[in-house]
């Protein structure tokens, strides 16, 4: 019987070994707070009730973030509406009625793909296909379109583990009592999915939420004076407005990029809360 | 178990009707872009911080509406004459190809000059090596031949330090580019191919800034907005009928023309066919009475202030058509010859 | 329920919507078929027109891209080396940091501590790119610049930590997965053989997780590869054959949004060449997910 080391290492070594580990865990974060507190430090006087409701300017004292704002809030909206209905049928099809076959898994190996395909030639798509094809020009429809099938992977992926950790002991009790396989989806296995699907809908809107590529391939506008008024409207989008003002020189517009790097980040922060609160208020209705 | 029957319901409807809602939507609540009050402005980054002035004036007497995209000079006079949009503005006067593309397009225009930019030549405050350069010169560094040959100081003038230059310079899609290429190298389009090409007149800005051994060119506008960190360069055209001896770009020498051959008019065209929306005219008259006011905030020279008049009356007029005859980049028109001032 | 033909007249309405439903829900499922067949035909498409002008050898072998200058040249070495540069170095900076942290939380960490810790590694993948963009030009280069005085205001080595950083979680979160997975029985036979924890890590642990980390270290390189915002804000736009990261260099995917954003008409030589590289990236990223794939089922055991 062979010992695998000679003599065993001394504990001194090992417990270097975990704090350089730990530090591995801790150092990224602490790196991404210390850059973060920077942020903060350069745009949070710059945050105020003027800053949120103006519309952009020539001069960095006056511009605002509130076509940005509200233009992202839009595309996430549509974003999500076609996303999610769509993730949530894919899911549903894979997980219910498909679970083997070839289709089945040509489809998956084809969203696992789709998941790792580069954001710009999603944008690319769009503007192929949206802007240029459908005639959709330089719209929010096209830009939601777009993202929707950009984060439609993510939707699926979440929407698939959420069904999956439905027990089948369920499902099979259901269909033994008679239920079609829609009935046992939308009335046994769908309503215990729901902060599954919940989760990842938010994941799915965090990631458009901060994307700038495809809509700057899209054509992106950059400068807009006034709220989106339909969804053929021209638009603008939060991350586009901060990608605009780190392009222009002047040393205040730094300062507005990094305020509005700020509303994006608590965006995000209230986004992501709010779902873990709802989603963890609705396990416990749900008795888990 | 009692639970389900509440959450089942609502989470059914939501899923199926919402994308349905959406595409109702789409037919019937549509604002077609372009119509509908607001009014879209394309075309080049460099006039872009003048538009945006106006734009943000505009917005102060009323609802504006305005949105602006920078495609570019050329990008912007694609969609124009496609009747995509109905403004753009050019760094350069319009081609003849372009002329070509919007009569097969049906779309008529009023060429309008607006103001005056240079381009400036700029390199680190700490290269003091450099006090000014002349034409030939730049014409020796920028051409295509200087590709891979002329890549140190030393190569441009005797004396000066062995070290490579690092070049910054406008992107090829920039009337900025095109006009430069014409005005030094004398072929529009024509230059070295390694330097570092940017429509985005900030990452220039910060290259110079950031390499004592840079040297870039763009519009003058965007040095006034970073003076810090740059140094103005100096140019000597070598005639003496317009000023003697190397002059660096200001408004003062932009303005009255001793700044060549880097100094060009800027341009806006707007459509005037029967299916531009009503909201343009008004924008349009807007602007040109405003320009002269905002220009300089921006870093441009304004044209003489009797020049503006004559501007506006030419769009109130709808005299159509470019007098550069699709030419190109013209080196040294002065607005006096072009309006006919006298 | 009363009986006759109303029960197989309900029935028989019921089955027609089952497979009205069935047949929705497919039609869902092809919509992700349908995207990459759309991909694949615009890629395609006006790849194939490219290359009817410009030769295969041209793209392969010339050393500039300069495609939008008087003296063209359509060699694609200098976007590779550009993307090749910025990916290693994110990768480096990645690899041993996600590595060591997912050996931690495998290993040494408790579920509570796991609970607690993996999270917050994962906000790191949460921030958007743009804002990391924003830390690589404003933060990070002039802080390297400092160190290294020749550094130029645009360079790779900037963007690449930053990427690096934004990985991280990617790693992490696949390799935890893997070396969680490794059966408890191999740890202990290995502690019974009188291995210390150092041993039994390196040794048995690893290597036996090593398709999951494997998976977790291709999905990451895909990640680097197809990176766009902030190699575009802080790599800079000069495409450059060089492997020195204090240079500015230009991605492949800086490029598209470079041509993309600016003047170029449809149609033209010029545009193609947004989609001949979106292309290749897409031919890297596509093997790359693929291998991975592949990987991280063979650790699941499928």
């Amino acid at each position: 019987m062979q010992r695998l080391s000679r003599r065993p290492p001394s504990r001194a070594l090992e417990r270097a070994f975990r704090g350089l580990c730990l530090l591995a865990v801790l150092l990224p974060v602490a790196l991404l707070g210390v850059l973060l507190f920077d942020v903060i430090r350069t745009g949070i006087a710059r945050i105020d009730v003027e800053f949120l409701t103006s519309f952009p300017s020539r001069r960095p004292e006056e511009a605002g973030i509130l076509a940005a704002a509200v233009g992202s809030l839009w595309l996430v909206t549509l974003t999500a509406a076609f996303a999610v209905p769509i993730g949530v049928a894919t899911a549903i099809y894979l997980e219910e009625y498909a679970r083997t076959g070839r289709l089945a898994g040509l489809i998956e190996i084809n969203i696992s793909n789709l998941a790792g395909v580069p954001s710009i030639i999603y944008g690319l798509l769009g503007l192929e296909l949206f802007v240029r094809a459908l005639a959709l020009g330089r719209s929010l429809i096209a830009g939601a379109l777009t993202l929707a099938l950009l984060v439609l992977p993510i939707v699926i992926m979440a929407t698939r583990e959420a069904l999956r950790s439905v027990p089948a002991s369920l499902r099979e009790a259901a269909l033994a009592l008679g239920a079609t396989p829609w009935q046992v989806v939308r009335q046994v296995v769908l309503p215990i999915a729901v902060p599954g699907v919940m989760t990842g809908s938010i994941l799915a809107i965090s990631r458009a939420i901060g994307e700038a590529a495809p809509l700057l391939v899209l054509g992106a506008l950059s400068y807009v004076d006034f709220l989106p008024e339909g969804i053929r409207s021209p638009f603008s989008a939060l991350p586009i407005q901060i990608f605009n003002w780190t392009r222009r020189p002047q040393p205040g517009f730094a300062v507005d990029a990094a305020a509005g790097i700020i509303v994006l980040m608590a965006t995000l922060l209230v986004l992501n809360a709010t779902a873990i609160l709802t989603r963890n208020r609705m396990q416990k209705r749900l008795g888990r | 178990m009692v639970s389900w029957t509440l959450v089942s319901v609502p989470s059914t409807c939501r899923i199926g009707v919402a994308p349905l809602l959406t595409l109702a939507c789409a037919a019937g609540c549509t604002v077609p872009a372009g119509t509908g009050g607001i009014v879209v402005v394309d075309g080049s980054s460099t006039v872009y911080p003048i538009s945006e002035a106006v734009a943000e004036e505009y917005g102060r007497r009323g609802p504006g509406r305005v949105a602006i995209g920078t495609s570019g000079t050329g990008g912007g006079f694609k969609k124009f004459c496609k009747g995509e949009v109905a403004i753009t503005g050019a760094s350069r006067p319009i081609s003849a190809g372009e002329i070509a593309t919007c009569e097969a397009g049906g779309v008529d225009f009023v060429e309008l000059p607006i103001a005056y930019d240079g381009i400036a030549i700029v390199v680190n405050p700490a290269a003091d090596w450099v006090d000014h350069l002349t034409v030939d010169e730049l014409a020796r560094l920028w051409a295509p031949a200087a590709q891979g040959t002329a890549t140190r100081w030393s190569d441009l003038r005797a004396g000066w330090p062995d070290a490579e230059i690092h070049l910054f310079g406008a992107g090829v899609d920039s009337g900025t580019y095109d006009y430069f290429t014409q005005a030094i190298v004398g072929t529009e389009h024509a230059s070295r191919g390694d330097y570092t090409a940017s429509e985005d007149d900030h990452v220039l800005v910060q290259g110079v800034a950031s390499d004592i051994h840079a040297l870039g060119f763009f519009g003058f506008a965007h040095y006034v907005e970073s003076a810090h960190g740059l140094r103005l360069v100096a140019v000597d055209d070598g005639r003496a009928d317009n000023g003697d001896g190397p002059i660096a770009p200001s408004v003062v020498t932009v303005g009255d023309g001793t700044y060549q051959p880097l100094s060009r008019l800027v341009f806006l065209y707007v459509a005037t066919s029967a299916s531009v929306g009503p909201e343009i005219a008004p924008f349009v008259r807007f602007y040109l009475d405003t320009v002269a006011s905002v220009v300089q905030d921006v870093g441009y020279i304004p044209l003489p202030a009797q020049a503006y008049p004559l501007v506006r009356a030419r769009f109130d007029a709808r005299m159509t058509g470019s007098s550069f005859d699709g030419a190109g980049s013209q080196v040294g028109v002065r607005i006096e010859d072009l309006l006919g001032m006298g | 329920m009363p009986p006759g033909r109303p029960i197989r007249r309900v029935r028989r309405v019921r089955r027609l919507g089952e497979a009205i439903i069935e047949r929705g829900l497919l039609g869902s499922a092809l919509l992700s078929i349908l995207t990459t067949v759309a991909i694949l035909v615009i890629l395609g498409r006006n790849t194939v027109d490219f290359f009817a002008e410009v030769s295969l050898a041209q793209f392969v072998l010339d050393t500039q891209w300069t495609p939008l200058f008087a003296d063209k040249h359509y060699g694609i070495w200098p976007l590779l080396a550009g993307t090749f540069l910025t990916s290693a170095i994110a990768i480096g900076v990645a690899l041993p940091f996600g590595l060591l942290a997912a050996i931690y939380l495998g290993e040494f960490a408790t579920p509570r501590m796991r609970a607690v810790l993996k999270p917050t590694l994962e906000l790191l993948a949460g921030v958007p790119t743009i804002v990391y963009g924003y830390f690589a030009l404003v933060t990070l280069t002039p802080l390297l610049q400092r160190i290294m005085p020749g550094l130029a205001g645009f360079n790779a080595l900037s963007p690449g930590i930053v990427m690096g950083i934004m990985i991280i979680p990617m790693i992490t979160s696949l390799g935890e997965d893997a070396i969680s997975a490794v059966p408890r029985t191999l740890r202990e036979a290995a502690y019974a053989l009188g291995a210390g924890k150092l041993a039994t890590v390196f040794r048995v642990v690893v290597p036996t997780a090593m398709s999951g980390i494997a998976a977790s270290l291709v999905l990451a390189i895909s990640r680097a590869v197809g990176e766009t915002m902030i190699v575009a804000i802080a790599a800079g736009q000069q495409p450059r054959l060089t492997l020195d990261p204090r240079e500015p260099v230009e991605t492949m995917t800086a490029y598209i949004v470079q041509v993309a954003k600016g003047d170029t008409p449809t149609g033209t030589l010029e545009y193609r060449t947004i989609f001949v590289v979106a292309a290749t990236l897409f031919v890297i990223t596509f093997v790359a997910n693929v291998a991975s794939f592949r990987l991280a089922r063979r650790y699941r055991g499928r």
